[in-house]
């Protein structure tokens, strides 16, 4: 059991629920109202019409169904006209997953075959819950929600991205942490068969790929389990079948294909600070102020671009949730702890 | 078909084949072929388009060594001012399709980031190598020409430095680039230079 005492400093769950979560709810509910129409349908119809021109994926029976229920919208943007959601073509064809390759299209050309069904996780370390869940039995418990967020890769480049999935805090609920859990690690499948970056004998990344969360950042309301995006499952190179998103930390923290998920008391040490410790920290909270040593992170190209125009845009001070998140973060020095 | 004739050809010949990649490139970019960021696609296809030109200029000097082939030293100049180009389109690319020609950027850019000075260093080299290329700088240069156009040797060092700095998960496909320069360079350690007429020799033997 989780003892929770909240500082005074500490924000509440209502505070921290952004404007465009209890709007869109609204907007929702009010929607429901003048439509007189089922749910189901409502949202349906929703998704349809969104994404007609994306492929339909391949997803098991159970997991349509909880594609077909899901709350559709549950959180868009705030400045639509900026964060248009990016075409599905460039969202599943440019992309890093290393466990893929090294190129940006590597991850759509190798990823096809690897297998996600039937797939598995275990949850473990400092938990009451824990043990090997099927992914259906993972997921089922929780409402999917679509939650459209901005993606800042540590690159410098962004899109915006309308993702599907469960509260990762709900996951870690079912699991009944302990008190001495204090961070959350999350790990990538090894199968150097189905990953051919994982034969590579140059890779620099020490499989599997490893991150990490500090535990009121993966219990925070944003922070999301991602099944599916676009209106149907993930497509592989995006990290099928379950993978993480935190949209407010470099797209490195979201990481895909998750095996396991493991409450632990001391801070993990995630891949990319282990290669290069003086470029990547285990916070990556997105911070224009804080340059990475090869580039500066003070703007980003909001993709996709054209040749003559970039479409640079001024990153902002935790990928625009500040008011969502900053609070976890007062009184830590973000320059130190990148 | 003289002789003369012949060459010309083949010296067409090999800028038709350099000038291609440019525009297969400009052409994929053109008809939405090049991803949701064409202009880092051009960016690094246009590096690597470098590296290769200036591995290939360094190989001409072994290859005539080995082969005796006159056609391999006539093209030499041509493709060092491709690598001059490949370079210079690189480097235009930074500035313009991902910069947005933000010169306050690229400023402090050039001054902050390693891998971009050093970029930028291998890049003043080919300038200075390339406006000394033609037949007025040889005369005026004498025998110190043969020493300035060395400077493509450590040139390629740079490049490879430039490019091991941007490598961020998977060092592959450098390793294959500096194994290859490796090779360029060590064809021209005096004991393997004085081998590789004996090499010919031997083939030549070996055919007959």
């Amino acid at each position: 059991m989780l003892i929770k005492i909240a500082r005074p400093g500490d924000l509440h769950e209502s505070d921290v629920t952004p404007e465009s979560i209890y709007l869109s709810r609204r907007r929702f509910m009010g929607g429901m109202v003048g439509l007189g129409a089922g749910l189901a349908l409502s949202g349906q119809t929703r998704a349809a019409s969104d994404y007609a021109d994306v492929p339909e994926g391949d997803a098991p029976a159970w997991l349509k169904e909880k594609i077909d229920a899901t709350r559709w919208q549950a959180v868009t943007p705030s400045d639509p006209e900026q964060d248009r959601v990016a075409p599905f073509d460039d969202a599943s064809g440019y992309n890093n997953f290393y466990e893929f390759g090294s190129g940006k299209s590597d991850p759509a050309r190798h990823a096809g075959s690897l297998e996600t069904q039937p797939w598995s996780v275990v949850v473990d370390g400092e938990v009451n819950n824990g043990g090997r869940l099927a992914l259906e039995d993972l997921a089922r418990p929780s409402q999917f929600e679509e939650r459209i967020y901005r993606l800042r890769c540590v690159e410098a480049w962004s899109m915006v991205i309308p993702w599907l999935g469960i509260p990762l805090a709900e996951v870690i609920r079912r699991a009944e942490p302990t008190s001495k859990a204090r961070y959350v690690r999350f790990e990538t499948l090894v199968d150097p068969e189905q990953m051919p970056g994982q034969r590579s004998s140059f890779a620099l990344i020490d499989w599997p790929y490893v991150e990490g969360l500090r535990l009121d950042e993966a219990m925070h309301p944003l922070t999301l389990l991602a099944l599916g995006m676009y209106g149907r499952e993930l497509p592989n190179q995006n990290g099928a079948p379950l993978r993480l998103v935190v949209p407010w930390k470099y797209g490195f923290k979201s990481i895909k294909s998750i095996v396991r998920i493991s409450l632990v008391a001391e801070q993990p040490v995630n891949s990319w600070q282990r290669i290069a410790p003086d470029e990547y920290g285990f916070y990556a909270n997105v911070n224009p102020e804080v340059d990475h040593p090869r580039w500066s992170q003070a703007t980003e190209r909001r993709l996709p671009n054209s040749l003559f125009n970039p479409n640079t845009i001024d990153t902002r001070m935790f990928n625009g949730y500040a008011d969502d998140v900053a609070g976890l973060y007062a009184g830590l020095d973000l320059r130190k702890h990148y | 078909m003289d002789a003369q004739h012949r060459w010309r050809l083949w010296r067409l010949g090999v800028f038709l084949a350099a000038l291609a990649p440019l525009l297969i490139w400009g052409w994929q970019v053109a008809s939405n072929a090049a991803g949701p960021e064409p202009g880092r696609y051009l960016l690094l296809n246009i590096g690597i388009g470098a590296l290769w030109m200036l591995l290939l200029t360094l190989s001409l000097t072994p290859l005539s060594r080995l082969t005796r082939w006159k056609g391999f030293a006539l093209i030499r100049r041509q493709l060092g001012l491709w690598t001059l180009a490949y370079a210079t389109l690189h480097m235009l690319s930074y500035a313009l399709f991902i910069l947005g020609l933000d010169w306050a950027m690229l400023g402090s850019e050039l001054v902050k980031r390693p891998y971009i000075i050093v970029g930028m260093l291998a890049l003043i080299g080919l300038v200075l190598l390339g406006a000394t290329s033609n037949r007025w700088s040889m005369r005026r240069l004498g025998k110190r020409w043969k020493s300035l156009h060395r400077l493509a040797y450590p040139i390629l060092g740079l490049v490879l430095l430039h490019f091991f700095w941007v490598v961020r998960a998977d060092l592959g496909e450098w390793a294959m680039y500096a194994a290859i320069a490796a090779l360029v360079m060590a064809t021209r350690l005096p004991p393997v230079a004085r081998t590789l007429p004996r090499i010919r020799y031997r083939l030549s033997r070996a055919q007959a």
